[in-house]
């Protein structure tokens, strides 16, 4: 079963939640998609690391084949080409890849070729398959990488943990497409509850199964518990605020593997999201 | 005017909330929100007046006309995005689809159009003071060109203000690259973690990259200290001007929560924000202070 951890807002504590989640499975595979700041690595430290680049496809013209009809400048709806001192330039970085220009040279001057926007990386931490996507910095789109990461991966083993990027733009709705539960964490606070109703917002729009975890609880009212009541939302943990989690996690330890009464705390929650897969794999069959 | 841009990287180390203290302290006639993908400075900048909204259009989306369309397959076979979906019928699937244009060309039937598509609606406020903000659509792509519009708004509305502080979007990708075009300076909020200086250091290297000026500030400083000193190593060495710590102060929420700005309460968090404040003015309007 896939399951995604996202929370519009930043700094929630999605790799918390979804790396502690995936070490107290018995197997598991952690992908993680926050491709423009992958942190899930940082935590397994994973070993026997295979890695892959990632290429998009850019044209470049045959200057020789060119007539200087401008057909590709016309037809390219990003602006991603112009036509300079006789010479046609590619601005790779607006790019989208389509390959119309390519299509509808009448010339055939235009072919495309690979530009490496970033890498997969494969490894192994204990129980855990850690699968990462890194987008190289100055490069726009992650999207690519996503795609590769989500297509291509074995299906055999019991969990697969989808760490997403914060937002709720066209790369979250990537990262959750093919995921059959959604879990989304959230903080006790104004902005925490203004971008949960984001997410709740996306994962309603693709009729995804899912539930909340509230972290960083503190003492007194919780705007974002308040918002789950309010709006029938199943909480499937509360994680209070706590000085020695917020160290471990600090110090990219994964608080599991460091002390037993997290390892309880997770596993009590892993058990809730399984019945609750289980349950929605049945009323949907 | 002075743009001040303020980006972390990683989420959740503190922009908005650093902005919002920033805009009390300068009285900045000129705020905005560049991030449309989770907007909040709104929440905390209670505005007197209502905003004036306009729609946000971003690519347009592809649309088949099935009485036109033979089901020829060369759309489907020609699209990089898997954005046209075979089954009965031909039909594009709205979200994958980013306005290229390729099928509409390649129809020997004139069967595909693009239609435009709303992705967004785009907020100004005026009274007193400008504040240009937007919400992106939910799954909608093209957030770099939305923040490119913020901005444009912002400008527009006030010409000749001094300062204006712009809150910016997590990550380093394309909404963030949008938001540097332009920007005096960037006061990055790093987060004393393995993960928050992994992701500081990223941030960095693409605000280098459209050579942009820096300075780094450190929100809950003492929530790790033995961080915080690597942070503030790592700026030395770089030669990157230090803004200041800021402590972890659990007076933030509440302060927040009320929708207020932490330097509108006397509290630890606010006072060190004012410390970051002065020393980002000195920064941005004497070149030479550096350091």
């Amino acid at each position: 079963m896939k399951i995604a951890v996202l929370s519009g807002k930043g700094g929630t504590g999605k790799t918390l939640v979804s790396v502690n989640l995936a070490s107290v499975a018995k197997k598991s595979i952690y992908i993680d998609c926050d491709v423009e700041e992958p942190n899930g690595y940082l935590f397994f430290k994973p070993k026997n690391i295979k890695s892959e680049n990632i290429s998009i496809s850019i044209p470049f013209a045959d200057e020789k084949l060119c007539s200087g009809c401008r057909k590709c400048i016309d037809f390219c709806k990003f602006n991603a080409l112009a036509f300079i001192i006789n010479k046609l330039i590619v601005f790779d970085d607006v790019c989208h890849s389509c390959g119309g220009c390519v299509l509808f040279c009448p010339e055939k001057a235009l072919a495309e070729k690979d530009k490496i926007i970033g890498e997969v990386q494969r490894g192994v931490s204990e129980n855990v398959d850690v699968i990462t996507g890194i987008l190289n910095t100055g490069e726009a789109s992650g999207v690519p990488i996503i795609k590769k990461l989500l297509n291509n991966h074995s299906e055999e083993k019991e969990f697969t943990f989808i760490d997403c990027p914060p937002g709720s733009a066209c790369i979250v709705m990537e990262s959750i497409k093919d995921a059959d539960y959604c879990i989304l964490v959230a903080e006790p606070t104004l902005f925490g509850v203004h971008n949960l109703n984001m997410v709740y917002e996306l994962v309603r729009l693709f009729k995804k199964p899912h539930a909340v975890v509230l972290n960083k609880c503190l003492e007194g009212e919780n705007p974002a518990e308040k918002f789950c009541r309010e709006k029938d939302i199943k909480i499937l943990a509360k994680i209070p605020f706590d000085r020695e989690l917020g160290t471990l996690n600090s110090n990219a330890l994964i608080s599991v593997r460091e002390n037993q009464k997290y390892r309880d705390m997770f596993s009590s929650m892993l058990q809730i999201v399984t019945k609750e897969v289980q349950h929605e794999t049945v009323t949907n069959s | 005017m002075k743009q001040l841009l303020i980006l972390s990287g990683k989420g959740g180390t503190g922009k908005t909330t650093i902005a919002s203290a920033f805009i009390q302290l300068s009285n900045a006639k000129v705020y905005a929100d560049c991030d449309v993908d989770a907007p909040n400075l709104h929440l905390i900048m209670n505005q007197a007046s209502k905003a004036k909204r306009s729609d946000y259009y971003g690519m347009p989306k592809a649309q088949i006309d099935l009485n036109a369309c033979v089901q020829c397959d060369l759309c489907r076979q020609n699209c990089r995005f898997d954005a046209i979906q075979a089954d009965i019928d031909y039909k594009v699937d709205f979200y994958a689809c980013e306005g290229c244009g390729v099928c509409q060309a390649v129809c020997p039937e004139g069967a595909v159009s693009l239609k435009p598509a709303l992705a967004g609606e785009l907020m100004l406020y005026v009274n007193g003071s400008v504040f240009s903000t937007a919400e992106l659509k939910m799954g909608s792509g093209t957030s770099g060109m939305l923040v490119t519009e913020v901005k444009k708004q912002m400008k527009s509305a006030a010409k000749d203000a001094g300062l204006a502080i712009i809150d910016g979007s997590p990550g380093i990708g394309c909404p963030v690259i949008a938001s540097l075009s332009g920007v005096d300076m960037v006061l990055i909020v790093a987060e004393p973690s393995i993960s928050g200086i992994s992701d500081m250091e990223r941030i960095i290297k693409t605000a280098e990259r459209f050579h942009t000026r820096i300075a780094i500030c450190i929100n809950k400083y003492d929530t790790n200290i033995e961080n915080t000193k690597r942070i503030e190593r790592f700026c030395q060495k770089l030669y990157l001007p230090f803004a200041g710590r800021i402590p972890y102060d659990p007076d933030v929420v509440k302060v927040i929560n009320q929708g207020q700005s932490i330097v509108e309460m006397d509290c630890a968090a606010g006072r060190a924000a004012k410390n970051v404040f002065d020393k980002m003015i000195k920064l941005l309007f004497n070149e030479t202070l550096a350091l």
